[in-house]
């Protein structure tokens, strides 16, 4: 059994991610961050259209190609040094912090705690229509999965099949897939957790709710 | 009790001027102010005879002052007349003007689109004892006294279609029709039917509209404007303006600032002035017919004489109109030519049958035609010597002469002659085909045709590659500039489709511009079509001498349309060739974007009209290529801006006469072009990878704070929008045109 607890304490001992921005082809490097510790601001607009903040540009035969950050943060490592130097593909540039959001620490922690049943192929899922009832009457923690159950219908080009449920017995904690849209392969459907377990998780989602200050 | 209504009255006035004045100090304005405020005082003092009496001078002192300020009034403080909340709607002019009417499609919020109504409305006239109901079409733009649903005027491209249904109603219904311009511009959104292909739409058919069309404008703002206000007569309020953009918007161009930002006030009032938008500009430069007197610092609701005076003022240019175009005019024609001595109960006095029978229609669309032909012909340069002039005019009327003998006297005869040998062919024909049937059998018994072995082996394999068969002749006639730049180049697309980086030489040379990846194409220079497209030497400029001027002495733009000029090469944005692609003969209208973004003033409209008249009396078919334009020029204001419906209306007339009109759209083509004279075309194909639409996304989102998707205006989308037909890769536009001119439209073609 996992513990929550912990699980939420290693992420508030280090409540970041740190991302490699690396050259992603050869050329001269020119940094636009002149030094560590700066902001920087993830893409942002309505359809992400707005680049994020400029980290530095590269030029490959006259070309000069920009290189965006991709998530918000500060710089933590910056590697000066490379400046106006010719780098290969691959080369650690930056170093960027990413502090996590509540969302992003709630889903971290989900993701270590529930087991996450995945879709097999590309299609759209169904509940069947007895878990259908249950789910849309009291929620998606008033279904209890058990190994070897019939729990989905896949759709796809117009046949459908259904789905049994594999993994631990539990409730369904998260539901991941949305009516009618189409769930990538290797994508969770449902996040389950063993029954005794849901009250915890709650209450540390809840913690994170209240008590989480995000940085960024 | 009547007093304090009276004062209530004098209050509201008082906020109103200072609504219109801003922010200005004025000493008329702290004058009333005092006055209103000394009143209040002494009221309460003064027995209610002297209260009376100092009520009676401080309304006059109002008159007395209002009437002063009107005439300090600027450019930027009637523009803000026309915004106010108590402006005349034409809810107010629907019940004051006419003598009853009906509302169509819509109560209130319910509608399809509030911000346009119409109604069903009639004028009552006598005729000696007798009474008459004149019905008429009532159309225009609904501001509401500021209700929100109203939208300020702005009307939905459904709207303007929901206009346009009702036009063509009143031409079934042969009634007049009486449109109110009241909009500062149109809503930019592409959802269908679209701003631009809507806006387009409207002109195409009101310029064949076969009933009379009165307009009178209010707030004339840009293309929104034109959607209704093409007309017959156009009159205008004395307080209103007319203009291609808004004062802001111009600012915002002129001081080069960005979304969000703040242009100085300064700055929106000069713009006001210099884009000449008054009623008095609009009549000097013959854009509208007649100015309406509004009472002085604007018409409200409550100016009953006002309505009064409107309501003679429609009569009598809905009165002219048809009389312009009846058989039998004489006194009531001239009667009502002098407008100065005819007393307003005179225009209603008088009976005219408002009537068309299919001569007149004919005779009104002409004289329409005429009307805009007519405008904005001082407004542009035209360098031609006097011989040079006479000459295109003598050649202009020999080929008049000659289409006239060649495909309409003697085609005529050609046609029903080539009709008669078909049909005589196609029986003979058949009596051939029974007679020689058994003789046919007989050699088919005698075995199956013996096929040539080598030819069969040719025609059943694969191709062989050291024949050159796999060997790509890329064969422009033009490369790119750009080619000679050793350098790579970063697709775009890179992202989502992971195209490798290419080599200029390659991109610009080779793929025309094209990656070899993904399929997008980088904007390249419109001498690569020029070129590339029609068969080698075959182009043929013509009426090059056409300048583009700056008819309203727009400061700063000389230098800025000398520094277009020098770096084109041109003279306007506009180039017009005679041109051949594959032998056959046609004309070509080509908007460039190096000058000036490819805007259209009134030198441009005039040669896109010159075009269109060469390619109908040749028999030609006429292609508009739009390698960029940006819309209407608006430092020409009005001049720019009328060339929407005069170059649509010419299209039309080329259209009826049988040609065959295309469009082709690349790289960026936006607002009033697009929504007139070029999407109207049945036939708009555009490259691939460019952008067509009413608005640029900054001024959708500043107007309409509607967030739009980055693909918004992409070819693709407007091909799923239906504003366009089909779109062309770059390298296989010649082979696509040329199969158009094969397949598409055009009955008067030549080579047809």
């Amino acid at each position: 059994m996992i513990d929550v607890k912990s699980v939420l304490e290693e992420i508030k001992a280090a409540p970041y991610e740190e991302i490699e921005i690396k050259a992603p082809h050869t050329g001269i490097v020119t940094f636009e961050i002149k030094a560590p510790g700066g902001k920087v601001a993830a893409p942002s607009g309505t359809y992400l259209e707005k680049p994020g903040t400029l980290l530095a540009s590269i030029t490959r035969e006259r070309n000069v190609k920009p290189l965006h950050a991709l998530v918000s943060g500060e710089v933590a490592t910056i590697h000066l040094e490379l400046g106006g130097a010719f780098v290969e593909a691959g080369t650690p540039l930056l170093v960027l912090r990413h502090y996590l959001t509540k969302d992003e620490v709630v889903a971290a922690i989900l993701k270590r705690v529930l087991h996450l049943f995945p879709a097999p192929e590309r299609a759209k899922y169904y509940f069947i229509p007895s878990v259908d009832i249950k789910v849309k009457s009291g929620g998606c923690r008033a279904v209890t999965v058990k190994p070897g159950m019939e729990l989905f219908i896949v759709s796809r080009m117009k046949r459908e099949k259904p789905l049994s449920y594999d993994g631990p017995e539990g409730i369904i904690y998260a539901i991941y897939f949305q009516h009618d849209d189409n769930v990538e392969a290797g994508q969770p459907l449902i996040g389950v957790c063993p029954e005794s377990q849901t009250g915890l998780i709650q209450d540390v989602v809840n913690r994170v709710h209240s008590d989480w200050e995000e940085r960024n | 009790m009547d007093t304090e209504k009276r004062i209530a009255e004098l209050s509201e006035r008082l906020g109103y001027i200072r609504d219109i004045f801003g922010s200005r100090e004025n000493a008329n304005i702290t004058l009333l102010e005092s006055k209103l405020r000394e009143f209040g005082e002494r009221e309460r003092l003064a027995s209610p005879q002297e209260a009376a009496r100092l009520l009676q001078q401080l309304e006059d002192l109002f008159v007395f002052l209002e009437k002063k300020l009107d005439a300090e009034l600027s450019a930027m403080d009637v523009v803000r007349i026309v915004r106010h909340p108590q402006r005349v709607s034409l809810k107010d002019i629907l019940e004051n003007v006419y003598d009853n009417y009906t509302e169509i499609g819509g109560q209130d919020e319910y509608s399809i689109d509030p911000s346009m109504l119409i109604a069903r409305a009639y004028i009552t006239r006598r005729r000696g004892d007798k009474v008459h109901h004149q019905p008429v079409m009532v159309i225009g733009q609904e501001k509401g006294h500021g209700q929100e649903f109203r939208n300020g005027g702005s009307v939905k491209p459904w709207g303007n279609a929901k206009a346009l249904q009702y036009m063509k109603v009143a031409e079934t219904e042969k009634i007049p029709i009486h449109t109110f311009v009241s909009t500062p511009g149109a809503f930019p959104v592409e959802d269908y039917p679209g701003a631009a292909q809507q806006i387009a739409r409207n002109l195409y058919e009101m310029a064949g509209l076969k009933v009379p069309v009165v307009s009178v404008i209010s707030e004339g703002g840009s293309g929104g404007a034109e959607a209704i206000g093409l007309s017959d007569a156009r009159l205008m309020f004395s307080h209103g303006y007319y203009s291609v953009i808004s004062p802001e918007g111009a600012a915002a161009i002129e001081a080069g600032t960005r979304q969000g930002q703040r242009v100085p006030p300064e700055l929106i009032g000069a713009c006001a002035s210099r884009l000449k938008m008054s009623a008095k500009d609009n009549l000097s430069m013959g854009y509208v017919d007649r100015i309406i007197q509004e009472p002085h610092l604007g018409a409200r609701p409550y100016h009953y004489d006002f309505f009064k005076n409107l309501r003679q003022e429609i009569i009598r240019a809905t009165d002219q109109v048809f009389l312009s175009i009846a058989g039998m005019k004489l006194f009531r024609a001239m009667v009502l030519g002098r407008h100065k001595d005819v007393s307003p109960a005179d225009a209603e006095s008088m009976y005219v049958r408002w009537s068309v029978d299919e001569a007149a229609a004919e005779r009104l669309l002409w004289r329409r035609y005429r009307k805009y032909r007519c405008m904005a012909e001082n407004a542009f340069v035209d360098s031609r010597t006097p011989a040079s002039r006479l000459y295109s005019k003598v050649q202009g009327a020999v080929w008049s002469g000659y289409s006239f003998l060649r495909y309409d006297f003697l085609g005529k005869q050609e046609r029903r002659l080539s009709k008669a040998l078909g049909e005589v062919e196609g029986e003979l024909r058949v009596v051939v085909d029974k007679m020689s049937a058994p003789l046919r059998k007989m050699t088919r018994r005698s075995g199956p045709p013996v096929c040539d072995a080598e030819k069969s082996r040719m025609l059943t394999e694969l191709s062989q590659p050291e024949l050159g068969a796999c060997l790509e002749d890329w064969g422009w006639s033009y490369i790119s500039p750009r080619a000679r730049e050793d350098r790579a180049v970063t697709c775009p697309n890179m992202k989502q489709s992971g195209c490798p980086d290419l080599w200029a030489p390659d991109l610009f040379g080779d793929f025309a511009g094209v990656c070899s990846h993904c399929g997008h194409h980088f904007p390249m220079e419109y001498q690569w079509y020029l070129h590339n497209v029609f068969d080698v030497d075959s182009l043929h400029e013509f009426n090059a001498e056409i300048e583009a001027g700056n008819p309203l002495d727009y400061p700063g733009f000389p230098e800025k349309l000398e520094a277009a000029k020098k770096k084109t090469g041109k003279k306007s944005s506009c180039l017009t060739y005679e041109a051949r692609i594959d032998g056959k003969k046609l004309v070509v209208a080509v908007l460039i974007a190096p000058f000036r973004g490819g805007t259209v003033g009134a030198a441009e409209g005039e040669k896109f009209i010159r075009a269109l008249a060469r390619a109908r009396k040749r028999h030609y078919p006429f292609l508009a290529y739009v390698h960029g334009t940006a819309g209407i020029r608006i430092q020409e204001s009005l001049n720019g801006l009328i060339q929407m419906p005069r170059v649509t209306m010419a299209v039309r007339r080329y259209i009826e006469a049988g040609g065959l009109y295309l469009v082709l759209y690349d790289t960026n083509s936006y607002a009033g072009p697009v929504a007139s004279f070029l999407g109207c075309s049945p036939y708009q194909f555009a490259v691939r990878s460019s952008n067509i639409g009413f608005a640029g996304p900054g001024v959708i989102k500043e107007t309409t704070g509607i967030d739009i998707p980055p693909n918004y205006h992409n070819a693709y989308q407007a091909l799923t929008r239906g504003h366009v037909q089909g779109i062309w890769d770059r390298r296989e536009v010649r082979k696509n045109l040329k199969n158009a001119l094969l397949t598409i439209g055009g009955r008067n073609l030549y080579y047809r």
